[in-house]
């Protein structure tokens, strides 16, 4: 069964969270702040850390660069209130393997969480969206320094599209007559360019909407 | 002598013309920007819509006898108000901009040299009646009525009763006043000082003022060094005072702000306990607007861009029928009468998705790409047969696939029992 940590620093929200998980994922422990998350994580060794973006004290992004160290298989799925563009595309950049907002239901949640120790990413209509914006066809001729890295292929826009249009995987993979493992592949090589990318257009992206400060570009 | 202005009235620059296209009759003005001393013969020329050099000439010929020329200039210069020089077009003091501070900054020179120019003619015209005061006092003189003039143009404005074309006195703003006569009032000052160096090395007591000033430039360092640390204290103390003031101002905007939304919001859900539905309204309610006044977006916005007034329909199905609209939307563009109508097909299919579809969660995705816009509405609840709609179902016929064609647009539902609906709306604009 997946072995499943809650970071927030909410506690009623940890206790919500809990139980509309309930039997379906084991959840091996949780914490409200950076410092007891980084301890449990290591500690624990969990397939999957839930985590929250904003916490005092750093937030998600701070957990996932302290853990990247000490326990290089976990994986992480934001979980937020925020749907600011900055906040989830800095916790992605740093690592994590998808986004959910905290108004998903109970099911769509287990899924995303088993989704994730599988190693796939895991997109929210609202994420996707977001990619779409920071890697929309900018004006023309501008260099970018990794074109592999730096745009998306059409079908992975497709897949986008679909997704933030509320498609699920497999209904994306019916609608496109591919399978759902290609989707996959789709949106997990979109997760590997948002964090790798140094597309111009999305940092300045990122900068309008004063997200990423140059230290966290350079360690992230 | 070249003339400046042309010789022709009805070619007059545009903001002196604007008055006469009022059909007002104009009030005598000054026009400094436009004269060489004073203004006073442009402004006379334009009262009397006539070639302003005709006065020109009339005032020196004046001048010629006793000097009654130039003392009339001077009368009327003291007399005649400048008029505030206006950009064409112009109604509103913020229009004004650089353009017009630069007439008024450039008036200032003219002004204050021509005044110059009219101390000393009047000065030389004593001479001529057999009296000389003797460099010693002319040329201080000279320099210091110009330097006054200046002055005087810092402490009043533009000379002391500024009036519009309107006719109502209106005075610059203080901003615009500030930034166009500071340098001349420096320039001022500077004249009259040097006025008075003139006058005290020609009569020779400047070298007895030196050794004063040595005393008061050494006790004015002395008190620097005395009380500088202290006043840079001060002025410290005062910055950070006020900082904090802004701070608690942010925080009671903050706090009432939470308290007029928020806690309203709160208290109504208390007392709604009981209602599932109503609550789960009230929060996501709640929850848009804080997130929009977060993200600093004006909810007035909903009229001015596509995806704000997308969003705002949206909000509008949430409470009226108690469903979560998710809205997801990729670039933006200012609302047109044609996006409008977008947003309104948009509408319908969520209120159909709403009302028919049997499930609380619907999708909105918007995309604008370019020149063409998409909108999808989806919801995954009982579906239908498009092919079979009862005839009674207007909306989606009239409101969603006849509003869209009657704006150039596309409606496409797809759509099968048990399958959900998907509504997509595409529009192809010009870029």
């Amino acid at each position: 069964m997946t072995r499943v940590v809650l970071v927030d620093d909410h506690g009623l929200f940890r206790a919500g969270v809990r139980a509309e998980l309930g039997e379906q994922v084991e959840v091996v422990g949780d914490a409200g702040t950076v410092e007891e998350a980084v301890e449990l994580i290591g500690r624990e060794a969990p397939d999957v850390v839930l985590l929250d973006v904003h916490m005092p004290g750093g937030g998600g992004v701070e957990v996932i660069r302290r853990v990247a160290g000490t326990a290089p298989g976990v994986r992480f799925l934001a979980l937020s209130v925020s749907d600011a563009p900055d906040d989830v595309i800095s916790v992605i950049r740093a690592g994590a393997r998808g986004y959910v907002t905290k108004t998903i239901s109970g099911p769509e949640l287990i899924d995303a969480v088993r989704r994730v120790a599988e190693g796939d990413a895991v997109f929210s209509p609202r994420l996707a969206g977001f990619v779409l914006d920071a890697f929309a066809d900018g004006p023309a001729g501008v260099a970018t320094a990794d074109p592999e890295l730096d745009q998306l292929t059409d079908r992975e826009r497709e897949v986008l599209r679909l997704i933030a249009r509320g498609y699920m995987y497999k209904e994306i993979a019916h609608r496109l007559g591919i399978s759902a493992k290609t989707v996959e592949a789709h949106v997990s090589a979109v997760l590997r360019k948002l964090q790798l990318s140094s597309r111009h257009e999305l940092s300045r992206w990122a900068l309008e909407r004063r997200l990423v400060s140059l230290d966290e570009e350079e360690s992230g | 002598m070249v003339l400046p202005m042309s010789a022709d009235p009805l070619a007059a620059p545009p903001g002196a013309a604007a008055p006469r296209a009022s059909g007002r009759p104009p009030r005598l003005t000054r026009l400094p920007s436009r004269g060489y001393a004073g203004g006073v013969c442009a402004g006379l020329a334009d009262y009397f819509a006539a070639d302003p050099l005709l006065f020109r000439v009339g005032f020196v010929v004046l001048a010629g006898f006793g000097g009654l020329g130039v003392a009339l200039y001077v009368a009327a210069w003291a007399i005649v108000p400048a008029a505030v020089p206006s950009e064409p077009g112009d109604t509103t003091r913020l229009k004004a901009g650089a353009a017009g501070m630069r007439a008024m900054v450039a008036g200032a020179w003219r002004e204050a040299a021509g005044i110059g120019l009219l101390v000393l003619a009047g000065l030389l015209l004593l001479r001529n009646l057999g009296f000389w005061p003797g460099d010693a006092v002319v040329w201080p003189l000279v320099l210091a009525s110009s330097g006054l003039a200046l002055v005087a143009r810092q402490l009043w404005g533009t000379g002391a009763s500024a009036v519009t074309d309107g006719g109502a006195a209106e005075l610059p703003t203080t901003g615009d006043t500030q930034a166009a006569s500071l340098p001349g009032g420096l320039l001022g000052a500077m004249l009259i000082v040097g006025a008075a160096v003139v006058f005290l090395e020609a009569t020779g007591t400047l070298a007895a003022l030196r050794e004063a000033l040595v005393g008061i430039v050494v006790v004015v360092v002395v008190l620097g060094l005395v009380f500088g640390p202290w006043m840079t204290r001060q002025a410290r103390a005062l910055a950070a005072e006020r900082a904090e003031r802004i701070r608690s101002q942010e925080r009671a905007e903050v706090a009432a702000h939470l308290h007029d939304s928020v806690l309203q919001t709160l208290a109504l859900i208390q007392r709604r306990a009981g209602d599932a539905r109503t609550v789960g309204t009230l929060a996501r309610r709640q929850e848009r607007e804080l997130r929009q006044w977060l993200a600093g977006v004006a909810p007035a916005a909903a009229e001015v861009s596509l995806a704000a007034a997308l969003s705002a329909a949206a909000q509008e199905i949430e409470e009226l029928h108690g469903v979560e609209v998710e809205v997801v939307s990729v670039g933006d563009r200012p609302l047109d009468d044609r996006l409008r109508a977008l947003v309104g097909a948009a509408r319908e299919a969520m209120a159909n998705a709403a009302r028919f579809s049997g499930t609380e969660k619907i999708d909105l995705y918007a995309e604008v790409a370019g020149a063409s816009v998409q909108v999808f509405v989806r919801d995954r609840g009982t579906g239908f047969d498009p092919e079979r709609v009862p005839a009674d179902r207007r909306g989606l016929r009239e409101s969603i696939v006849g509003r869209m064609e009657r704006h150039d647009g596309r409606a496409h539902v797809e759509s099968a029992p048990g399958q959900g609906t998907e509504v997509e709306l595409t529009m192809e604009l010009e870029s």
